[in-house]
């Protein structure tokens, strides 16, 4: 017993060692991005000098993810992590910073990073009350949806890198400078683009849009949810249908990540389309990274909106 | 106005340079121009920064102006016609123009300003209470139950019949400081009278992947031990959980954790306690009575499953620990080494990952328990052997939003040796196996809000016992985050 005791420490002491020793030879930054926009982010300022691993995909709905052990391990040697903030992950994220004990990630240093902190926030309530449903005192989290809010937060994290990780200082700059100039010239080109959807009325399964329609000029009808998450009720799509007949929409849009049997449902009631955006990074095919996100929602949206050219 | 000032300090900056560049030495300052150059440049694209600022900053006024009542919504361009899109709701919908293209501030992390009005509560802690009541009905009178073989603690019985309220509970928790976190957890029994039952400090910023915990908490022993009962998918713990943990170990103590650092999950653990709670009596050691400790691995398989596994040892020295009946009177007390071996495993499956459709849960848990000591009914006074074990089983499914199904098994048998061993005594198991199986089905209308009914075929003793339970858990105030 108290040799195989001896053998266990042994291979435990081994593996441990082992798993220093390559960490060494990894690249000088280690990521944690709770959502792969964030980890789009991080590829594209970070470069070769950082790796990243994205603790979300776009099938997970980020409000809803298991503090699982895979998660607390890889928080336990981030040295950044890019988190929404907003309360978004307030279900899992304080267990993971309690549990993985990293001091470099907790609120307040440098390597922790909520990108909410720095854009201006939509639909902060001026009241609370549960009875509303799961919302978010802060304002609405989902700011990804909105190009603009990810250029402000390409610049918060240039600065991060750059603080954690002075040597590439000149490496993050000249990256980020390159991404700033792809990036405003995409962002015309989005907006002209989706100049013909300003002005549409849409309904969504979840507030997760707010900030694409401001900037697209498009208007919330009506969600899904009965009250921010609670999926929607037989009764609720009723109410809604009723609605439409007297208000149509032009669609109905919903993630990736939520079911999408209720906006189906109620689109072939009210014979109209009902859109799969991708959300976010991965969330379809050719989202591969932050323009191939943009571009296919716009494409989606345009072809949706029956104005695709 | 601000655009002319800006311009006049663009020339006073130009003047100097200009000035400079006439008297330089032609030979020696050529790289020094250069160098002017680049600073001219720079302060140019400084001042075309200040000047985005700037339309920044006057658009939001403008806007605030415009939407006073409102929540800002909009970004408000001077061209905006009056055609814009108005909202039909009654929450305040966005007239939504934005400019044909608004570049970002350069310089973010300036302009940033966390929002949320800063006024003094904002740094008070998460508050929140659990409300756990219902209806219980048994076959046979809930007051005879005892686990043949075993020495139960005071809280392994079952609830009492027909409708009442369980603990109500009060918790605070926060971050102390850029060191600490703390809980506390207040709970309320039904008939009057607060208990302590979590109160602990953790810190947040000890090196080498280290976590220290001080006060008293609930140990981190098997899997489910350390879990509030609230965030339980069944109505009652797993009897072995009852038997050897009285439903729940939780001493006052330090705890001292190190999580590896390796890309697969590894913790090890160590806990030293006051030895005053079952297992444990009597405060053995000059109150250090309890040691355990335990190692967790677990990972991911692909997206969709993910485990956690563990053992854990623990070792106790009992002076005088009392024996409990049904009705909570003190029947006999046992003085001696108690010793606990756990194994558990659980497995989640969720479909990519997203456990809010569908997903499912399989969790076990073993027990073997070693005692050796003196046992009586009046005092410890007759020699005891105690070899005892037990294990449980459960699966619960999610089938859709909001609604679980979950099936349980539970199974315990004591093998006790030693002149306290009288037939028919407390300690006689009579060869019986106690079991129990459940089946509960739930419903959650948010996270906050549960509904469950329980049906158990409960053979801990000979007689069957036939139990129906229906139950809700209510949570107000801050949204707890839920560990794996």
């Amino acid at each position: 017993m108290k040799r195989y005791l001896q053998q266990f420490t042994l291979i435990l002491l081994a593996g441990v060692a082992m798993t220093a020793f390559a960490s060494l030879a990894e690249a000088s930054v280690r990521v944690f991005a709770c959502e792969p926009e964030w980890a789009a982010l991080a590829t594209e300022i970070g470069g070769d000098q950082v790796s990243i691993y994205t603790a979300t995909h776009a099938l997970q709905d980020p409000h809803h993810i298991q503090a699982r052990p895979s998660l607390i391990a890889r928080m336990r040697r981030a040295d950044l992590l890019i988190a929404t903030g907003a309360q978004l992950e307030i279900g899992w994220l304080p267990v993971l910073l309690r549990q993985s004990a990293n001091p470099a990630v907790q609120p307040g240093q440098p390597g922790n990073l909520a990108a909410a902190d720095y854009v201006r926030k939509m639909d902060v309530p001026s009241r609370v009350d549960r009875a509303m449903g799961d919302i978010h005192p802060g304002g609405n989290p989902h700011i990804q949806t909105d190009p603009r809010n990810i250029a402000i937060v390409a610049g918060v994290l240039l600065r991060r890198l750059q603080q954690i990780d002075p040597d590439h200082a000149d490496g993050y700059r000249a990256r980020y400078n390159s991404f700033m100039q792809r990036w405003n010239g995409a962002m015309q080109r989005w907006q002209q683009q989706a100049a013909p959807l300003r002005g549409l009325h849409i309904l969504v399964y979840h507030k997760g849009w707010a900030y694409m329609m401001r900037w697209l000029g498009m208007v919330e009808a009506g969600t899904l949810e009965p009250v921010p998450g609670v999926p929607p009720t037989t009764s609720h799509l009723a109410t809604l249908l009723a609605k439409l007949k007297q208000q149509p929409v032009s669609m109905i849009i919903y993630a990736a990540y939520q079911d999408s049997r209720a906006a189906e449902w109620l689109a072939d009631r009210a014979n109209i389309k009902a859109v799969k955006l991708p959300f976010t990074v991965g969330g379809a095919d050719s989202a591969t990274d932050l323009f191939g996100l943009y571009d296919d929602t716009i494409h989606r949206l345009l072809t949706a909106a029956g104005k695709s050219s | 106005m601000n655009r002319s000032f800006i311009l006049a300090f663009c020339l006073l900056l130009l003047a100097p340079v200009h000035s400079l560049d006439v008297q330089a030495d032609e030979a020696s300052n050529r790289s020094e121009i250069n160098s002017l150059k680049q600073q001219l440049h720079q302060t140019r694209l400084l001042l075309e920064q200040m000047q985005k600022r700037l339309n920044h900053l006057e658009q939001q006024q403008g806007e605030n102006a415009a939407t006073a009542a409102a929540q800002m919504q909009t970004v408000k361009p001077a061209t905006a016609s009056a055609t814009a899109p108005a909202g039909q709701s009654s929450a305040p919908v966005a007239a939504t123009n934005p400019p044909p293209y608004a570049p970002p501030p350069a310089m973010p992390e300036q302009a940033a300003a966390p929002s949320g009005s800063a006024s003094a509560n904002v740094f008070n802690p998460e508050i929140s209470a659990v409300l756990n009541g219902g209806y219980q009905a048994f076959s046979q009178p809930p007051s005879g139950f005892a686990i043949p073989g075993f020495p139960i603690g005071d809280a392994a019985g079952l609830g009492k019949r027909g409708l009442g309220l369980n603990e109500s509970e009060l918790d605070l928790a926060s971050n102390i400081d850029n060191l600490f976190y703390g809980s506390l957890t207040v709970s309320l029994a039904p008939d009057g009278g607060a208990n302590v039952e979590e109160a602990f400090l953790q810190t947040l910023n000890a090196p080498f992947g280290l976590t220290l915990k001080a006060g008293r908490f609930f140990s981190g022993i098997g899997y489910l031990n350390q879990f509030h009962a609230h965030h339980d998918d069944f109505i009652d713990r797993p009897l072995p959980n009852r038997a050897f943990l009285n439903t729940q170990f939780g001493d006052d103590g330090v705890q001292i954790r190190w999580l590896a650092p390796t890309d697969t999950f590894l913790e090890l653990g160590g806990e030293l306690y006051s030895g005053n709670a079952f297992p444990g009596g009597g405060g053995a050691f000059r109150g250090l009575g309890t040691w355990d400790g335990f190692m967790n691995v677990g990972g991911d398989i692909g997206y969709s499953q993910s485990w956690k596994a563990g053992i854990s040892y623990l070792q106790t020295r009992a002076i005088g620990r009392s024996a409990f009946d049904a009705a909570g009177n003190a029947v006999a007390s046992f003085s001696g080494n108690s010793r606990l071996l756990l194994a558990n495993l659980v497995w989640k499956w969720a479909p990519n990952g997203n456990p809010v459709n569908k997903n499912f849960r399989f969790q076990s848990e073993f027990f073997y328990r070693h005692e050796r000591g003196l046992f009586g009914v009046a005092s410890p006074n007759a020699a005891y052997l105690g070899k005892q074990f037990g294990w449980y089983a459960e699966g619960v499914y999610q089938f859709m939003p909001g609604w679980r199904v979950g099936l349980r098994h539970s199974e315990l048998f004591a093998n006790n040796s030693g002149a306290s061993v009288i037939a028919g005594g407390l300690l006689d198991s009579a060869g019986h196996r106690p079991r129990r199986d459940s089946a509960v089905i739930g419903y959650n209308n948010s996270e906050f809000s549960r509904i469950r009914l329980q049906l158990a075929r409960d053979n801990t003793q000979s007689k069957v016992d036939y139990q129906l339970g229906l139950q809700y858990i209510m949570l107000i105030g801050a949204h707890g985050a839920h560990q794996f």
